[in-house]
């Protein structure tokens, strides 16, 4: 019984997840929300902003450095995590 | 692993492998890869070091205090250079607007703090790889 139930709600909800994906812009269409003045901002400003060629670095660790600064934290947070679990503390 | 073939292999592959890391690392603020790509392979090289000739050489190499070290040093590291722009009288983390030299574009110095976090980050990735490979490895025995 249980069974039918989760079909059924499972079916109804990827019939509105698909409807939903119906509805998205086309990809690299430029008239979405997307595309909005920050996406020109970093295209036009980055190299006189950050003086970096590679966009992506500047993007990265210059427009978004705060993102990046937690990022290296997770990578932190699961060496502490690998320590809880597998290393053993002195008696 | 005593097989001849696989140990003369990573010897002679090594160096290259750990150079184009490094050099991915670098080179982040001028062509693609970047802190984290470039510190995988840097990491991955030492791995495959320890998983040919046996964890007790690799430790000869790098002991497992000096990785820990790196790796807690990296994001200290990160967190210094976002002081630079405070004690500069800005923000926090401000690049251009603290009045660092950008150097010129395409040339190794460039990007301000961008080679400086980079380099960082770069370190700190390779030791977490290395780190949780071999406190995975010695869980074993």
């Amino acid at each position: 019984m249980s069974k039918k139930v989760a079909i059924v709600l499972l079916v109804g909800l990827s019939i509105v997840m698909l409807l939903a994906i119906a509805e998205l812009p086309i990809y690299g269409c430029a008239n979405t929300p997307v595309q909005n003045y920050v996406a020109e901002r970093y295209i036009s400003g980055a190299l006189s902003d950050t003086g970096a060629l590679n966009m992506v670095a500047s993007i990265v660790i210059d427009y978004r450095a705060y993102d990046t600064l937690i990022e290296t934290t997770v990578l932190f947070t699961s060496i502490i995590a690998v320590f809880l679990v597998l290393k053993k503390g002195k008696d | 692993m005593t097989d001849f073939v696989l140990k003369r292999m990573v010897a002679l592959l090594l160096p290259f492998v750990q150079m184009f890391g490094l050099y991915v690392i670098f080179h982040g603020h001028l062509s693609p890869g970047g802190s984290f790509s470039g510190g995988i392979v840097t990491g991955l090289g030492l791995i495959a070091f320890s998983l040919v000739f046996g964890i007790e050489r690799s430790e000869e190499k790098i002991t497992e205090r000096m990785t820990t070290l790196i790796e807690s040093f990296g994001a200290l590291w990160y967190g210094a250079m976002g002081l630079v722009g405070i004690l500069r009288g800005t923000s926090f983390l401000m690049n251009k607007g603290s009045g660092i030299s950008l150097g010129v574009p395409g040339k190794l110095y460039s990007g301000g703090l961008i080679l400086l976090i980079t380099l960082g980050v770069g370190l700190k990735v390779a030791s977490t790889m290395v780190t949780l490979f071999t406190s995975l490895m010695e869980e074993e025995d």
